[in-house]
């Protein structure tokens, strides 16, 4: 579904590469988790994905194909063609991601607006569709309402609901869940994750939170200074992380998070030893 | 509609709020009026007999409510000096300022919108800075001396109209709205200008914000961002900037009323200030402060239908 090879981005005002050159291939209903601090380079990876760079702004070389199609040199009418249509993306922030003055319902069936030939009746019923597939409460009333009317979680709701809502195949979530309260990240992490099931919708997961990235994906690359410098299976990284940056990160959850980890995955008696070691770095 | 109700008894209280500050100011101020309409050789008998006729020797508070009830009921007093009621006499020239300064409005919103749209669109282009250039230029000329130029290239030289002859508006609306036209634009030039300056600038802050990348990623393109995501936003700043021009323009309409010779309430103003008319400056003012008040309201009310966040607040 997504193959980037030796990808470089460098912002004009920047001295250092955000992007240093990294491969990466996402297989088709396939989760990947992108880790990796603020500055990383994980967001810009994303953008490149998602046909997002400001191009004008920046150098950038390497490859980047989303189900064929290269994203890095295309015309700006074939992005156009995939964003939206083939590529869906989620945001941070869903209160400053959308319009404030479009009712939601609308800024859900946008994408019908632009890539499909349906009339505004069944792009309200396709949308509606797709809004409770994401489990808002009363679609009706949501689709009427305003994005200052609904709380966080109902609006990242939306938010994915307006990515899915023409089944692209492949979906960015850029740190979706970070601003969100712990409760509401873990029923969006299981929507996400019913979703992929459910459709086999391609996903690459961004967050800096390697214990939210564990819960949904299978597989997990580590980025650090626009380097890939750790890649895996997720419980291999998380319990056996190879590289120094990748067990800092892990060294940063607190060690009782651990322990449940570790629970969940081997049971009762191996989760003693993984507090031993980093009691302290409980924060 | 809770909202609007509530914005237009807003607009009902600061309206009476104004008119008895007017009151109060020109009571102050005022002398005596039966003292100016006889002159300073009545007799004390007639004085009184005047004052008590005109109600001055009432309490303060009681002619308020007095002239106030005159106000809404369109008696407006009478004119010292024309001896005649001021509404007679302040109407017909009220008419004709309202279609100057409505044309000049027209012309304002007819042409700043595409200046500014097109000057956010182009805003990284070579040649922007000359708009910007022109765009400071308009700014910077006075209406007044604008109305100077354009009565002498546009009258004098060119013969588009004949300055100092004003057509009686009421029999022929057609040439009058043909010489008012000239004025209206004197008038208009700075605040296009300023009006698409402020359009230019509002759609670039929008187009840095995160709902225009959300619209982007969905395959949007320039225009129809533009058009269905950024213009929106962009305007409640830019409608409430030209609320606050609706009410600004009717001031420097006064000034270029008195270069154009046009017969509007700004050379009825000036003169009637000058003689002490104070029945008449007093209904004037008045009317212009009113005139602001509901320029600024009609915006709210159109930004409040344009942003629901503007509806909230004010105890719901």
């Amino acid at each position: 579904m997504l193959e980037i090879r030796d990808l470089h981005v460098k912002f004009h005002n920047r001295d250092r590469e955000a992007v240093g050159g990294i491969s990466l291939k996402i297989g088709d209903g396939e989760i990947l988790g992108l880790v990796g601090e603020s500055g990383s380079g994980k967001s810009v990876t994303a953008m490149s994905i998602a046909g997002l760079l400001p191009r004008k702004q920046c150098d950038y070389s390497g490859l980047v194909l989303v189900d064929g199609q290269d994203m890095l040199g295309a015309d700006r009418s074939v992005l156009r063609q995939m964003q939206g249509n083939k590529i869906g993306v989620v945001f941070q922030e869903p209160m400053s991601s959308m319009d404030p003055l479009m009712k939601v319902g609308e800024q859900v069936e946008e994408v019908l607006r632009i890539h499909t030939d349906l009339n505004e009746a069944q792009r309200k019923e396709r949308a509606l569709e797709a809004m409770t597939e994401v489990e808002l409460p009363d679609p009706e009333a949501v689709y009427n309402k305003y994005p200052h009317e609904l709380s966080g979680g109902m609006l990242q709701r939306s938010m994915i609901a307006a990515a899915i809502v023409n089944r692209p195949g492949l979906l960015i979530l850029d740190e979706p869940t970070t601003a969100l309260d712990v409760t509401i990240q873990a029923q969006i992490l299981k929507l996400l994750a019913k979703l992929n099931r459910e459709h086999g919708i391609t996903m690459l997961f961004i967050s800096h939170n390697l214990n939210v990235v564990r819960k949904l994906c299978g597989r997990v690359a580590v980025m650090q200074r626009g380097l890939i410098v750790e890649e895996g299976n997720t419980d291999d990284v998380f319990f056996r992380p190879q590289h120094p940056y990748t067990q800092h990160l892990i060294a940063c959850i607190p060690s009782r998070v651990k322990v449940i980890a570790k629970r969940e995955r081997f049971g009762e008696e191996e989760a003693a030893d993984v507090t031993g070691g980093d009691r302290n770095d409980d924060e | 509609m809770k909202y609007a109700l509530r914005r237009i008894m807003a607009l009902v209280l600061t309206m009476i709020a104004v008119s008895f500050l007017t009151f109060a100011a020109f009571h102050l101020i005022g002398g005596d009026p039966a003292q100016a309409i006889l002159g300073t050789s009545a007799t004390p008998e007639r004085l009184e007999l005047l004052r008590h006729e005109m109600g001055l020797d009432r309490p303060f508070l009681v002619q308020y409510f007095h002239w106030l009830a005159g106000f809404v009921t369109g008696d407006l007093g009478t004119s010292y000096s024309y001896r005649q009621p001021v509404a007679e006499l302040i109407m017909p020239k009220l008419g004709v300022t309202f279609v100057m300064v409505m044309l000049s409005f027209l012309i304002i919103v007819a042409l700043s919108f595409p200046l500014g749209m097109q000057d956010a669109q182009h805003s990284e282009g070579k040649f922007s800075w000359v708009w910007t250039v022109i765009g400071q230029i308009c700014m910077a000329v006075p209406s007044f001396f604008l109305s100077i130029i354009v009565s002498y290239v546009c009258g004098i030289v060119l013969r588009f109209f004949t300055p100092g002859d004003f057509p009686d508006m009421y029999r022929h609306f057609g040439s009058a709205l043909h010489y008012l036209f000239f004025a209206a634009v004197c008038i208009a030039v700075p605040r296009i200008a300023m009006c698409a300056r402020m359009l230019k600038s509002t759609i670039i802050g929008e187009m840095e914000k995160s709902y225009v990348r959300t619209a982007i990623s969905r395959g949007n393109d320039r225009q129809a961002v533009l058009k269905y995501h950024v213009l929106k936003n962009s305007l409640v700043p830019t409608i409430a900037f030209l609320g606050q021009t609706m009410a600004e323009i009717v001031g420097g309409g006064i000034v270029v009323e008195q270069v154009f010779g046009i017969p509007g309430i700004g050379r009825f103003l000036v003169s009637s200030i000058a003689t002490r008319d104070y029945p008449v400056v007093q209904a004037l003012v008045v009317i212009m402060a009113f005139w602001v008040i509901m320029a600024g309201t009609i915006a709210d009310l159109i930004n409040m239908k344009i942003d629901p966040r503007l509806r909230l607040g004010g105890g719901e």
